[in-house]
């Protein structure tokens, strides 16, 4: 239940989201709105749903044989599940980041990053270029390779390897980047830098970050969610939730009590 | 430690004898047949053995240029109809095959797999050499295809799933379709596995007798399309090593090593192709 | 679509507009799926023309000599009496000897390589049993002729003759080599790397706590391996056996050229047999008459059949072993 009217207009709401695999319920109702242009946090302990509830926003549940999602979520005002929008279309909207780097292993640095545009249609080899170049720089990846687009994406160490998945979703522009759980399978000091990376990035996109790392949330994030098995129990700003929270479930996860 | 500590122990070492044993009467066949093949075949080996057409078994200017041809043609026949249908077949099954259709066909393809390849045979000769009143080279690789397009589908589908699903979502997540990811993701990164498993289905029906035997049947002299009957390495193999001649068997021999060469080089490439593949997705 | 405010730093003078989501180009993802599911119907079509192909071409032998055909012990092309049962027992027999030959070998060198061997040892020596599967059948006939046959009749048909199991009646009269028994040594040489593999693969399934659990319980590794694990891996190890079985009975050329050719019905391996395949192969080409061919594809037909039956229960069980998970 939200505590608090969000500050300003929501880039994504969700109303009442239910999600199923199968006849088991993963999301019991819910309700959330993502600010503009903001970073918002989602935490829990492991299995609270933070994940399908992230992966219902750019509709990846689609491919889940046996998964059903009700309810709605309204992307600038107009729901993604509705019978006319094309997923496909959506996914070049909102991109995602996931836990485990995936580059795309037969290619290089640079065709990974070109890859999606020349899909979508962008065909100037020129053109692609400062693509490439552009997207790299937003990721603060530029410097480190820009002597190597042609190597291998997997030569890059894990860190650099997410930055380059950040930067690939990027290169296709969306306005809403939604990251599960970018860090957890990256070294502090990679870690550092994403962070960094998110604060100037928020600029210009909506993004939504799954974390099970709270100190992590209170360094990246405006405002925070917390999840507990499949609820939303309360969403505000951020340092209001790490400070006074007003459910006490969730003053219970903050100070280490479970999760 | 007591008696039956002791005798537990030594149940052990002994069983892993015996493990260790069957292993090498496993190998020592293999070395038997490599060796006996190489020094059979070796002396057979000569520049006329490789370019000439058969002779009557007392001339000594005869060869099996003409099968090696023959076998080159049939094979590639065989190839080209069943690597389509086999790779079509196996990326199905990869990206729709949990449907009802697509377990049928999975169940089908692991069943064909265990074709009889004299059965291979007897279908291709009603199929093409009945309707075309004689035998053909079609109809030999029509034949084979029937042993080759499930193996072609099992090992193309076991390719692809290897690719791991993070891979796809990445794709997908970025605005990709079902086919654009299948298409230029998958199957680039799953492409070292699934020509190994071409690799691997030509080598196996290039050394098939059975199915030739009454559809491309044979000839003494060059292949002139897939439309006559034609000469072929397993099959002038059989012929001359069970004929009377000693010099028709001689030459058996050095065609026997000709085609062992021949699946094996073919075999273990596919394997190193892929292993190189490999590396380079590795990061190396 | 607003243009993105460039961050401080950051390149972005010559870039396109932020452009309307497009739709991705080339092939629907609707067409592709139509297309490779044409291409997939040619494995049921391909089933379905051999059965049909077989069926058409055994009609008139099935008509003439209806149940018969499968207990009829005589063949004889000559006075046209097609009788199917020396080739039923004769691939029977074979398979049945290359069985119990090559299964304990190929379990127990599928142990070896799973429990005890490791890294390069076990991809190296792997390697060379899977090579023993590309050897083409052609190549086991020519060297089981030249170098199985003569052993047998010099020296393996006499020891056992003369050792106890001399007096089992499997056990008849030696010859020359050439006979059900010779046919199934290689036969068993020629299956050993599949059963070994599937056994192999069944193996490698067993989840590496159950080995723990043998093991920390003070069980020696043969006696995890025998009581634990090879139990776990039932149902693998039945259809790698399963599978060899299919395997052998589909052979033809190293059958061929070993068995003896004479359409007996024996229990004796001594004895020159005969199989399914091997008939076929053998006499399909000088088939004259319409009720012989025909009497050919019933037997083609009657291979086709049963390896389907051994085929399908084989992956059956592979399949309810990978359903299961456990147990």
């Amino acid at each position: 239940m939200e505590t608090q009217p969000a500050p300003t207009t929501a880039k994504v709401r969700a109303e009442d989201l239910k999600v199923f695999f199968g006849s088991k319920q993963a999301l019991l109702g819910v309700s959330l709105d993502i600010p503009n242009r903001q970073v918002t946090a989602i935490i829990g302990p492991s299995g609270c749903g933070k994940s399908t509830l992230v992966r219902a926003m750019n509709r990846m549940h689609d491919l889940v044989p046996g998964a059903s999602v009700q309810g709605r979520i309204l992307l600038d005002g107009v729901d993604i599940y509705g019978p006319q929008i094309n997923p496909v279309l959506l996914r070049q909207r909102v991109g995602m980041v996931f836990q485990r780097p995936n580059p795309f292993p037969t290619m290089s640095i640079s065709e990974n990053i070109a890859f999606a545009p020349r899909r979508h249609g962008v065909r100037d080899r020129d053109v692609l270029k400062e693509l490439v170049r552009d997207a790299l720089e937003r990721a603060a990846l530029w410097e480190e390779v820009a002597e190597r687009l042609d190597a291998p994406a997997t030569s890059l160490s894990g860190g650099q390897q997410q930055r380059l998945c950040i930067a690939r979703a990027l290169a296709v522009r969306p306005e809403v980047l939604l990251m599960d759980e970018p860090c957890s399978a990256l070294d502090p000091i990679a870690t550092t830098r994403i962070e960094d990376l998110i604060h100037t990035l928020k600029r210009d996109y909506t993004i939504v970050i799954v974390t099970h790392n709270m100190q992590q949330a209170a360094r990246v994030s405006d405002r925070t969610a917390f999840m507990l098995m499949g609820e939303l129990i309360e969403v505000d700003a951020t340092n209001r939730i790490f400070t006074s929270p007003s459910d006490h479930r969730t003053e219970d996860y903050i100070t280490g009590k479970f999760g | 430690m007591g008696l039956r500590s002791r005798l537990r122990l030594l149940g052990d070492r002994l069983m892993l004898g015996a493990c260790a044993l069957a292993l090498l009467i496993a190998l020592v066949p293999l070395a038997s047949i490599l060796f006996k093949v190489v020094v059979q075949g070796a002396p057979a080996l000569s520049w006329t053995f490789l370019t000439s057409l058969p002779r009557p078994p007392d001339e000594t200017s005869g060869g099996f240029a003409n099968a090696i041809v023959g076998t080159v043609l049939v094979v590639g026949l065989t190839a080209l109809i069943g690597v389509p249908l086999g790779v079509g077949a196996g990326v199905y099954l990869a990206e729709y095959g949990d449907g009802l259709f697509g377990r049928t066909v999975r169940f089908l393809a692991e069943v064909l797999a265990g074709l009889p390849s004299i059965v291979a045979g007897i279908v291709g000769y009603s199929l093409v050499v009945v309707t075309t009143g004689h035998f053909s080279a079609l109809a030999g690789g029509v034949a084979l295809t029937f042993l080759f397009v499930p193996m072609t589908a099992i090992t193309t589908q076991e390719a692809l799933k290897m690719v791991p699903r993070t891979t796809r979502e990445a794709s997908l997540a970025l605005g990709l379709g079902q086919a654009s990811t299948a298409m230029r993701v998958a199957l680039p990164s799953a492409l070292g596995g699934v020509l190994t498993g071409i690799m691997l289905s030509v080598a196996r029906v290039a050394g098939e007798t059975a199915p030739l035997l009454f559809t491309a049947f044979n000839n003494s002299f060059w292949p002139t399309g897939p439309g006559q009957p034609t000469a072929t390495l397993p099959v002038q193999i059989f012929v001359y090593a069970i004929s009377p001649f000693e010099s028709w068997r001689q030459q058996a021999w050095g065609g026997a090593l000709m085609l062992l060469l021949l699946v094996l080089i073919t075999n273990v490439a596919g394997r190193l192709f892929w292993a190189r593949r490999r590396r380079f997705m590795q990061g190396h | 679509m607003e243009r993105r405010a460039a961050a401080e730093g950051l390149s972005s003078a010559t870039l396109p507009e932020a452009r309307r989501p497009a739709a991705p180009r080339g092939l629907s993802d609707r067409s592709f799926r139509t297309i490779l599911g044409v291409l997939a119907a040619a494995l049921p079509l391909m089933e379905a023309v051999v059965l049909v192909e077989l069926l058409q071409g055994s009609l008139p032998a099935l008509r003439t000599f209806g149940w018969h055909f499968l207990v009829g012990r005589t063949w004889d092309p000559v006075a046209e009496v097609f009788g199917a049962l020396p080739f039923i027992i004769g691939t029977l027999l074979t398979s049945a000897v290359a069985l119990v030959l090559a299964v304990p070998i190929a379990i127990g060198t599928a142990i070896l390589l799973v429990e005890y061997a490791t890294g390069w040892v076990r991809e190296g020596l792997g390697f060379l049993v899977e090579l023993l599967a590309a050897i083409p059948s052609i190549v086991y006939g020519l060297w089981g002729m030249v170098v199985v046959a003569p052993l047998m009749r010099a020296h393996v048909d006499p020891f056992i003759e003369a050792s106890p199991l001399g007096w089992l009646p499997i056990f008849g009269r030696p010859l020359l080599g050439l006979s059900l028994l010779t046919a199934g040594v290689v036969l068993a040489i020629m299956i050993l790397p599949i059963v070994a593999s599937v056994a192999r693969e069944a193996l490698l399934m067993v989840p590496s706590e159950q080995r723990e659990a043998g093991l920390a319980l003070g069980l020696t590794r043969w006696e995890t391996t025998r009581r634990v694990l090879l139990p776990y891996a039932r149902a693998g190890v039945f259809s790698a056996i399963i599978l060899g079985l299919g395997r052998a009975m589909g052979e033809t050329m190293a059958v061929t050229m070993l068995v003896g050719n004479t359409p007996a019905v024996t229990l004796d391996l001594f004895q020159p047999g005969y199989s399914m395949s091997a008939v076929i192969a053998n006499e399909f080409s000088e088939a004259t008459t319409t009720l012989h061919v025909s009497s050919l594809f019933g037997v083609g037909l009657l291979l086709f059949l049963l390896s389907l039956v051994v085929n399908s229960m084989a992956r059956m069980l592979l399949r309810g072993l990978s359903h299961a998970g456990t147990r």
